[in-house]
């Protein structure tokens, strides 16, 4: 691993930029159960970072860590380069890191385009007087919040359902709005939780290029947990693997794919 | 014109007058059932809260006197002074907020994702408790509220006169509507107005939808819970207060005035729980129902009293037909 090196080149040609966040010893007990046994690892701006294991890995769990919803008992979260002080989820979205969830969190009785817009929360400012009255500079911030929810809409290519309510959609479709939401609050930092689980080759096609797209097009540094072993490969840059709340590899999709422990823990060799 | 007809169409005009009120009781409800789930029966209390602490502000007495007194032996009566409405009012605005941050901080915030039973039983504990502190605060005499201390502040009373006049020159029969209904229904109406844009327009509504949704994603998007719970109740704490102050006008403050909330269920279940405009269609369905229905069936062959009964009579119907009420939403599990 290049450490210390602000950013560096791969061999693909994209460019890794600096840490942005740093898991450090990061070790949660559920009660006497650890979900997470003191892992350790970087993600790079503007890169795709994976995080895989079997089942009950701890892979969401270490995601609820990076969005606020766990508070870990051991162990440091960096971010931009000063140790987080324990933060409550909607803080941690403040700050630029949005997610979405493995069980579909929606705003099932509102629309498409409602439901993009509360990903622009906090991205409005104006004082709640002038937003009743609807004058001037709140006009002038809900049309161009309004504007960047329509552009996203349009690059997810869900222009046809925009004032659907959610709730009629089918999975991939919600899939999608809730990446939508997310992405409409313009993060530094996309945690997406089994972004293609349950979907058809299809669907998880499409899936797959609205994350590279997004990664490409605006940016966005992105962590994501995968089951699909073949999507995970081609879609990041580095990969963690976890195994029973361990950290059993992290490098390069080439690296994690030769490692012996990831094999075993893939291909169920006995624990001991 | 006939004289019966002209008598009907105010009875009407007087059910539509007390729907109101019951809509903005049932109103206080709809508001916090939605953000949060919590059925809240201390809804009336509030009301009650709200009416008594404007009452004793206005009157410039003093808080707990009857302890202070009783601890300090001292002989305070109050504090000698009067305060204008419109002041009075607003520092009672104060008091609600406070309020709705206290039941958030020392109650709610505990029992975060417990059962809606336990919610609900934690407000019933809440009603009483407030109905005790109304009484030490402010004692448990009867109180009169004069929102206008002289007529022109509020309603010039020319204009119901003027009504009943011209009603009786055109017609033969002078309709008679009370002042403090006229003001009731404008007030109401200006109240639903801003809360229905306060929701579709501002970031805070919106975000209060997203609450009201789901709570993780609202979370996920940067709202903070624990705000959007205050804020509800707050208003809820305003809508309790504008309720207090129309009923405490009308009957005097007095401690059957948390029972409102009572009627106010009928109105909820007609109109759906989670529905402002619900509450008011509700509301008003239930006013005018039960005065129509007192005034051509219920007095010349039930022996009269309907009105008692009325409502809830109407709320089972519904239950049985259509269970999510005219506004509801309903609900849906896919299989």
């Amino acid at each position: 691993m290049k450490d210390n090196v602000d950013s560096y080149v791969t061999k693909d040609g994209r460019t890794i930029g600096p840490v942005v966040m740093e898991m450090k010893n990061i070790t949660l007990r559920f009660g006497g159960v650890e979900a997470i046994k003191d892992i350790s690892f970087d993600i790079r701006e503007g890169e795709i970072r994976a995080i895989i294991g079997p089942n009950g890995a701890g892979k969401s769990s270490m995601l609820n860590v990076i969005s606020g919803f766990y508070v870990p008992q051991d162990g440091e979260v960096w971010y931009r380069g000063a140790p987080r002080p324990a933060m409550k989820p909607f803080q941690v979205a403040q700050q630029g890191i949005a997610r979405t969830f493995q069980n579909i969190a929606l705003f099932e009785g509102m629309s498409v385009l409602d439901n993009v817009m509360t990903g622009r929360l906090t991205h409005m400012k104006s004082g709640l007087m002038s937003q009743m009255l609807w004058r001037g500079a709140a006009e002038k911030e809900e049309i161009e919040n309004r504007e960047v929810a329509e552009r996203i809409i349009d690059f997810l290519e869900i222009q046809a359902i925009r004032k659907t309510p959610v709730s009629r959609l089918s999975y991939g479709l919600k899939k999608r709005v809730e990446l939508a939401r997310a992405l409409a609050a313009e993060p530094s930092l996309l945690l997406l939780d089994e972004p293609m689980a349950g979907m058809n080759v299809e669907e998880k096609e499409d899936m797959s290029r609205f994350i590279l797209d997004v990664n490409d097009e605006f940016g966005t540094t992105i962590a994501l947990i995968e089951h699909d072993m073949g999507v995970v490969m081609d879609l990041s840059d580095r990969v963690v693997v976890m195994d029973y709340g361990k950290k059993i590899g992290d490098g390069t999709p080439h690296e994690v794919r030769n490692n012996q422990e990831v094999i075993d823990a893939y291909l169920g060799v006995a624990h001991d | 014109m006939n004289e019966q007809l002209a008598f009907t169409i105010e009875v009407f005009a007087n059910g539509l007058m007390a729907g109101v009120l019951y809509a903005l009781v049932a109103l206080g409800f709809v508001l916090i059932y939605k953000a949060s789930g919590i059925f809240n029966y201390a809804q009336g209390v509030m009301a009650l809260f709200a009416a008594m602490t404007l009452v004793g502000i206005q009157n410039g007495q003093v808080p707990f006197v009857h302890l202070i007194n009783a601890i300090f032996g001292t002989e305070i009566h109050g504090f000698g002074w009067t305060v204008p409405s419109f002041v009075a009012i607003i520092l009672t605005v104060f008091v609600m907020i406070g309020l709705a941050w206290a039941v958030q901080r020392f109650v709610f915030r505990h029992l975060v994702g417990q059962e809606p039973i336990i919610l609900f039983m934690a407000t019933i504990g809440l009603a009483y408790f407030l109905e005790g502190v109304a009484d030490l605060m402010w004692g448990s005499e009867l109180k009169t509220l004069t929102v206008c201390a002289t007529e022109s502040v509020c309603l010039p009373q020319g204009m119901n006169m003027w009504l009943e006049t011209t009603t009786y020159e055109a017609m033969g029969y002078g309709f008679f509507i009370d002042n403090l209904d006229i003001v009731a229904s404008i007030i109401a109406a200006l109240l639903v107005a801003g809360l229905v844009m306060f929701a579709q327009y501002t970031k805070q509504g919106r975000a209060m939808r997203a609450v009201a949704d789901d709570h993780q994603a609202a979370l996920s998007v940067g709202v903070s819970l624990n705000f959007i719970w205050i804020l509800v109740w707050s208003l809820a704490g305003f809508v309790a207060l504008v309720a207090g102050i129309m009923w405490g006008a009308k009957s005097g403050v007095q401690f059957s005035l948390s029972l409102i909330a009572l009627k106010a269920l009928p109105v909820l279940m007609l109109g759906g729980f989670t529905s402002i405009p619900g509450a008011i269609v509700g509301g008003l369905i239930i006013g005018v129902g039960e005065k129509m229905f007192e005034f051509l069936i219920g007095a010349p062959f039930l022996g009269g009293a309907t009105e008692n009964w009325f409502a809830y009579m109407l709320a089972l119907v519904f239950l049985v037909f259509r269970p999510q009420g005219l506004f509801g939403e309903k609900i849906i599990e896919r299989v």
